[in-house]
């Protein structure tokens, strides 16, 4: 496959999903459609460029590849002759008002409550962000036939059961948004520190994550959790093109060349934190933008505000009591009063099971250690980081910090 | 779609007792819960079931009808009614569902019929 039009395909498929099941209601249906048009694609612009409107033309074809395969149905329901209706003629006339991106609509069928949580985020990685079942898979630790099966009983589930592929009514939106704000924001974290692939960063899951949080806060202007979504992830997306070197190793916070974040993104991830933070209902996801807004206003490592961030965790710990949060807030605490102070923070986590077997836990634990010069317990705890499994960039950067204590 | 929805008593929740204020207070909520639901066209059939005990299961085996008493499986929920109704979605059976009073006091689960063939 020519790399130019993967990565058509890749920024495409979303939509063209999106269109077909909202036309056809069967989530399978869209993506088996979707499928065939890009290998008609590539086998006929294997040799030339893309055509002019690629995203177009993958879905007109997917449209055509989904007509052709209820057409092979020999028993149809009525709605599905009601689908080959609508696939043949033109699109049913758009209600007026607001108009709303269909990809929106397939994220609320993706994340509805009808659906296990768990199931909700690997269906929208793959629907919406084209992930492959083994890269989802990969991503929540189970095999790929097990994924696979659970992605198609989710789609079986939302055909069969009528799920809607429809924005909830504004007085039903407020109990909606908040599963629909988690898997943003777990697309986002993937994409970010990206468990799926080779590289540190899944670009296209953070862009991905993004544009479907710009598209919430259209929805709902006046929900400052949903600003502070945004607001988080255009402040840490903002880091990106410093966080890997050229040849792909990570980079972490401390070390990053600051004259090479986004300064752009800087500048509307705050503006959005302030409109939301003017709202006067703080939550989470304002919380944890205000920590990465905190980084974004340090011209330099040295300069950062880690009293006001330890306390932004000690308050989103209140909200999310999780051992992933209680890290944070002790990596914070040793920033700002040492690392003594961090590894007693750190150590109030001790035999929770829930912790233990998270291998940045570890790792944390391996940098404080190695901080205070206690060389050995250091050792053995970036040994038990690595025995758990961290991603290929992680394992290269914790392989490396053992080496250097080794010597 | 059509949808069923089973009205299931679950363990350790009691609904009101007979002859209790609460309990005319529930009874009330089903009939305008229902006469909603006729009004707006989605009510297909509805009602209470008699307790478990009344059950009789048949099974045909060999050609021969083995009859048993009791329900087909003892289960601590019991099944107390029904509704089918008629609705667009998921979204808007849901809605109908929780109007029920059994959602207050047990559960409501909520199945589609599967559509045939040449049918709706």
């Amino acid at each position: 496959m020519s790399s130019q039009v993967e990565t058509v395909f890749r920024r495409e498929w979303g939509r063209a999903v999106a269109v077909v099941a909202r036309l056809t209601g069967d989530l399978g249906l869209a993506e088996d459609a979707v499928q065939d048009a890009i290998a008609i694609a590539l086998d006929r612009w294997a040799p030339g460029p893309p055509p002019s409107d690629p995203a177009g033309w993958l879905v007109a074809v997917a449209k055509n590849q989904a007509l052709d395969r209820l057409r092979r149905e020999s028993r149809r329901s009525r709605k599905e002759e009601e689908a080959m209706r609508i696939l043949a003629g033109r699109d049913p006339p758009r209600p007026p008002g607001m108009i709303i991106d269909d990809r929106l609509r397939l994220i609320f069928a993706c994340c509805h409550p009808a659906l296990d949580p768990g199931t909700r985020v690997a269906l929208t990685l793959r629907t919406l962000c084209g992930l492959t079942t083994a890269e989802i898979a990969r991503a929540f630790l189970v095999s790929e036939a097990t994924m696979a099966q659970r992605l198609v009983r989710a789609k079986r589930k939302i055909r069969d059961a009528a799920i809607p592929f429809r924005v909830p009514a504004d007085r039903e939106l407020p109990g909606r948004i908040g599963g629909v704000l988690r898997v943003v924001y777990l697309v986002f974290t993937e994409g970010h520190r990206s468990s799926t692939g080779p590289g540190v960063v899944r670009d296209e899951l953070c862009d991905e994550a993004v544009r479907l949080a710009r598209l919430l806060a259209g929805l709902c202007p006046g929900d400052p959790e949903v600003l502070g979504l945004l607001a988080m992830m255009l402040l840490t997306d903002a880091r990106r093109p410093a966080r890997a070197t050229g040849d792909g190793h990570l980079v972490l916070l401390p070390d990053q060349d600051r004259g090479r974040w986004d300064h752009a993104k800087i500048g509307e991830g705050t503006q959005i934190l302030d409109r939301a933070l003017r709202l006067r209902r703080p939550g989470p996801y304002q919380l944890q933008a205000a920590i990465a807004a905190c980084h974004a206003a340090a011209t330099d490592a040295s300069d950062t505000d880690w009293a006001q961030i330890a306390a932004l965790y000690a308050a989103l710990a209140r909200c999310d009591p999780s051992p992933v949060v209680h890290a944070n807030r002790a990596v914070a605490v040793a920033m700002a009063e040492g690392p003594a102070a961090g590894l007693a923070v750190l150590d109030e986590l001790r035999g929770d099971n829930r912790s233990e077997g998270w291998h940045l836990l570890h790792a944390c634990r391996a940098d404080l250690l190695r901080r205070l010069g206690r060389t050995a317990e250091a050792g053995d705890a970036y040994r038990t980081a690595l025995a758990l499994d961290p991603p290929p960039a992680e394992r290269e950067f914790l392989t490396r910090r053992l080496s250097e204590i080794s010597r | 779609m059509r949808y069923l929805c089973l009205l299931v008593g679950e363990p350790g929740i009691d609904g009101p007792d007979p002859g209790t204020p609460e309990f005319k207070r529930m009874l009330a909520d089903y009939g305008s819960a229902t006469q909603a639901m006729v009004a707006a066209g989605v009510l297909v059939d509805s009602g209470p079931l008699q307790p478990a005990s009344s059950a009789t299961t048949v099974r045909v085996r060999g050609g021969e009808p083995l009859v048993t008493d009791g329900p087909f499986a003892e289960l601590k929920e019991q099944i107390g009614g029904y509704y089918v109704l008629d609705c667009a979605d998921l979204d808007e059976a849901l809605r109908w569902a929780a109007a029920i009073p059994a959602a207050r006091y047990g559960a409501i689960e909520i199945r589609p019929l599967m559509t045939m063939p040449g049918h709706a």
